[in-house]
């Protein structure tokens, strides 16, 4: 019924001792190139979303350097900081670029590569005891399409877009900015980026699916499973009932731009609005594609460090389910100033608005799991404690967003920025540096250094709020988002936000310290540096793991 | 500086943003009902349930510290608490959806329009017209004295035209307490008609047409932005609505060289002439002459116009 230790009983032969036969790595090219170890290729992911992190990071950075002041004063600058040329209308050009680029590296080459390809990987076969992925190549292959992807992203960076090099047409893509308005390759390789974004995740969730459902241990049945692994089967059926749809609309988008179709041209009989709605029908599952392995991590690390069992169980697993199926009717909340009619805005504002029930749920079970707990706080439980309480603060603000009536004026407006933000960036990301630090150890051999990783939090924990909440009173001020110049009147609150910005970034730059002085220095790492509370199955095995763990299933009674 | 409708002096935190941390003041019965929903219930739900979590946590945080409670409790259950907390969400909820609700069928069962005025997005300019007062115009971002960009013959903005870059060369002027029904679409890719006193904001979708609605009792100067990314100039296509009192309004008609409904347009002379006649009668209409192309009215001459091209 749940993950806790007495319910799990292994047979002694699981010690650690028992694998070091099966510790033969292949040689450097084969393993890390053509790797078919699913703890490799989720180390790979990692690699891949940290790199992708500091350039998404570095953009907002001049993002927010940009709009430290009303005028234009960084987009005038040498290219890749600015346009560099000396035309206006390249240089805002270029903030379209920077905002499209952010948002795209954030989603699909941060986030979603950090969450499912590297936590997901290495700890799916680690918690349901299995050896490994079911389809092992095929997980490779997941994640040598993601390099292609990004390099085609960042190389639609030298092409023209239009008006200028790049693609500016936001991470929505919306016809017919994307079609008759943006001329030039960059937007074609963009959408090809996509497409190959796309198929990396659909592939690695059928991946998912088929681990999950067919290779858990004997005994350890789907309401036995770790919460995170829950999670990511709800997020990989999401992937693979979504992306197809977003598939789909930026094929119709490549068609329109190249083979004359009009899918988005009301002049040959088609629909602006038809893209948003297959857009967002993908759209909106993603943002829960995004935040639901963090609700997994988040899960086991309070679980963990409050030495309790998860609290309501069967309500955490099936609460994220709801959010799953919900999330899918709930799509045109995007959209309430299209100019849809009332009985759509009426449903559509209804039906947002039952999510915060499982999500409600979810927050209450995290705070009753810690009641009655012995907590102790170790990094990673202080990144689970700021992702719930920032996670709250940003979904009492979605269900602002939710009303049709009243997002008529917070839409499009920094609020929505806030918003989406502190779900995302202090929700989503808090949940990854939270499973960073949890699994660090076990992945890595070493311990992190728990007095850096404070400090990180705390740096991280301020700078995010002072970048973030202010936006909500730009928003309701009525700043809009993706602008690079603004009114004075928006001058004080930007200010702060970019002030938090430096307490952010400094905040990272003590993480990555921590990161390379630990697998440096860091003291060895114990099978559970965690204690009592980490019941799953992975910290029965050696840290790190060895190279096939497994080989005599664990038995779960 | 010209006087007269169309060039009424702002007035500074009312239709344009201040830094305030909150709505802007709205001056639209629609907006009067949701910026009060918003700030009478949503907003205080919100801190409500946000110091709630907060406290809660902070409570199991002290309470429940190793220090304090070296023995864990094994309780994982407590089926009373759970129905609780997910009935009073539910509550809440309804709670809130029957004003939301309410709201919604109030924003779209307008009363009928006494002004109709056709908005049309462009990269990167909006462009009014009023069907029914043979009015038609394009309203540009006025740009800074000195920003390099400015053409010469280009007006620079003035602080009685509004803050930098919400202040346009023509202002879109309406009746004060008038039902204005706004027709909103764009030519070449999507753009949104957007003003925050008012409550309204609107897609304005090529190859689409959409309406929206205000009633504004307050004289003023409105200021609103773009609100859906349209390209590199995204940022400098504002939107400038004038509120007259309604024998101004005629006035402004006048010199755009439109005509009040109703009345018989004139042969051409002088749209001048009937706009200063205008001025001094409280009446509505006098008889305006007909056309653009032959009225003389000297009106806020835009050299954005005539300098389309170096958009």
């Amino acid at each position: 019924m749940s993950t806790t230790a007495d319910s799990l009983h292994l047979r002694p032969h699981e010690a650690h001792d028992a694998h070091h036969g099966e510790d033969h790595k292949p040689g450097f090219f084969v393993r890390w190139f053509m790797s078919t170890n699913h703890k490799d290729i989720g180390t790979l992911y990692l690699i891949f979303a940290i790199v992708a992190g500091i350039i998404g990071g570095a953009i907002s950075g001049i993002m927010r350097w940009e709009l430290m002041e009303p005028g234009i004063q960084v987009l005038n600058r040498a290219w890749p900081i600015g346009a560099g040329t000396a035309n206006f209308d390249e240089w805002a050009h270029h903030w379209n670029v920077l905002i499209t680029a952010h948002g795209l590296i954030m989603v699909f080459f941060m986030v979603m590569p950090a969450m499912i390809g590297g936590f997901g990987n290495w700890f799916v076969p680690l918690m349901i005891g299995a050896p490994d992925m079911a389809f092992p190549r095929m997980n490779n292959i997941s994640f040598w399409l993601l390099i292609p992807s990004f390099l085609l992203l960042l190389g639609s960076t030298f092409v023209s877009g239009g008006t200028g090099l790049g693609a500016g047409t936001g991470w929505t893509v919306y016809a017919p900015l994307s079609t008759s308005g943006s001329a030039g390759p960059a937007v074609d390789m963009a959408i090809f980026s996509l497409h190959l974004a796309g198929a990396s995740s659909i592939l690695g969730a059928i991946n998912f699916i088929t681990t999950i459902f067919n290779m858990r241990a004997p005994g350890m049945t789907l309401h036995k499973m770790p919460l995170f692994v829950w999670s990511v089967l709800v997020t990989a059926f999401l992937l693979l009932l979504a992306l197809p749809v977003l598939a789909g609309a930026i094929t119709m988008l490549l068609t329109d731009r190249n083979f004359g179709t009009t899918f988005f041209d009301a002049s040959g009989g088609g629909n602006v609005v038809l893209y948003q709605h297959l857009f967002w029908f993908f759209g909106h599952p993603e943002v829960y594609i995004m935040i639901l392995p963090g609700f997994g991590m988040v899960s086991q690390i309070v679980a963990t460090f409050s030495r309790k069992p998860v609290f309501g169980y069967l309500g955490m697993a099936y609460a994220m389910v709801a959010i799953g199926v919900i999330g899918f009717v709930v799509w045109a909340h995007h959209m309430f100033t299209t100019g849809m009619n009332v009985d759509e805005k009426m449903y559509f504002t209804a039906a947002t608005m039952i999510i915060a029930v499982p999500t409600g749920v979810k927050i209450f079970s995290w705070i009753a799991t810690m009641w009655g707990g012995s907590i102790t706080f170790e990094t990673p439980m202080l990144w689970a404690i700021g992702f719930i309480f920032l996670f709250t603060v940003g979904g009492v603000t979605g269900v602002v967003l939710a009303n049709g009536g009243v997002d008529n004026y917070m839409h499009d407006t920094y609020y929505v920025v806030a918003h989406f933000h502190y779900v995302l960036s202090l929700g989503a990301v808090f949940a990854i540096f939270g499973g960073f630090y949890y699994w660090f150890p076990k992945m890595s051999g070493r311990m992190y250094n728990e007095l850096l990783g404070k400090v990180h939090f705390f740096l991280m924990f301020i700078g995010v709020n002072v970048i973030f909440f202010p936006m909500h009173f730009l928003g309701l001020d009525g700043m809009p988002r993706r602008i690079p110049d603004y009114t004075p009147a928006f001058r004080e609150w930007n200010q702060v936000a970019t002030y938090g910005y430096m307490i952010t970034i400094a905040g990272v730059a003590v993480f990555f310290v921590n990161i390379l002085w630990s697998l440096a220095a860091g003291k060895k790492a114990p099978d559970n540096p965690w204690g009592e509370g980490a019941t799953t199955l992975e910290w029965t095995l050696s840290s790190p793991p060895p190279f096939h763990q497994y080989s005599t299933l664990p038995r779960i009674d | 500086m010209e006087h007269g409708p169309g060039h009424m002096m702002p007035t500074p935190g009312i239709g344009e943003p201040d830094g305030r941390k909150g709505i802007q003041m709205q001056v639209t019965p629609i907006g009067e009902e949701a910026s009060a929903f918003h700030n009478n219930w949503l907003l205080p739900l919100c801190a409500v349930i946000s110091i709630f979590v907060l406290a809660l946590l902070l409570y199991a945080i002290v309470r429940f510290r190793r220090g304090a409670n070296p023995t864990p409790s094994r309780n994982s259950h407590n089926t009373v608490i759970e129905v609780v907390w997910t009935l009073v969400p539910v509550l809440i909820l309804v709670g809130i959806a029957i004003p939301s609700i309410r709201l919604l069928r109030h924003q779209y069962t307008p009363p009928p329009a006494d002004v109709t005025v056709k908005v049309t997005g462009h990269q990167w300019y909006w462009s009014y017209e009023l069907p029914d007062h043979g009015v038609s115009f394009d309203s540009y971002m006025l740009k800074e004295n000195n920003d390099p960009t400015r053409q010469a013959n280009q007006r620079a903005r003035t602080d009685a035209d509004g803050p930098p870059l919400l202040a346009v060369d023509n202002r879109l002027v309406i009746p004060q307490g008038k039902v204005v029904k706004f027709i909103v679409t764009a030519d070449d890719v999507i753009h949104s008609f957007a003003m925050p006193a008012f409550w309204i904001k609107q897609d304005a979708n090529p190859g689409q047409l959409h309406e929206t609605w205000a009633k504004v009792d307050r004289p003023g100067v409105y200021f609103g932005q773009c609100s859906e990314l349209c390209g590199a100039r995204h940022g400098f296509m504002p939107i400038a609505i004038e509120v007259v009192p309604a024998a101004q309004f005629a006035e402004w008609v006048g010199s755009k060289g439109g005509h009040m409904p109703g009345a018989t347009p004139a042969a051409a002379p002088a749209a001048a002439q009937a706009s200063t006649n205008a001025a001094g009668n409280a009446t509505p209409a006098p008889a305006v002459a007909g056309t653009a192309t032959v009225n003389p009215a000297p009106a806020p001459q835009n050299p954005n116009v005539a300098n389309r091209t170096n958009q």
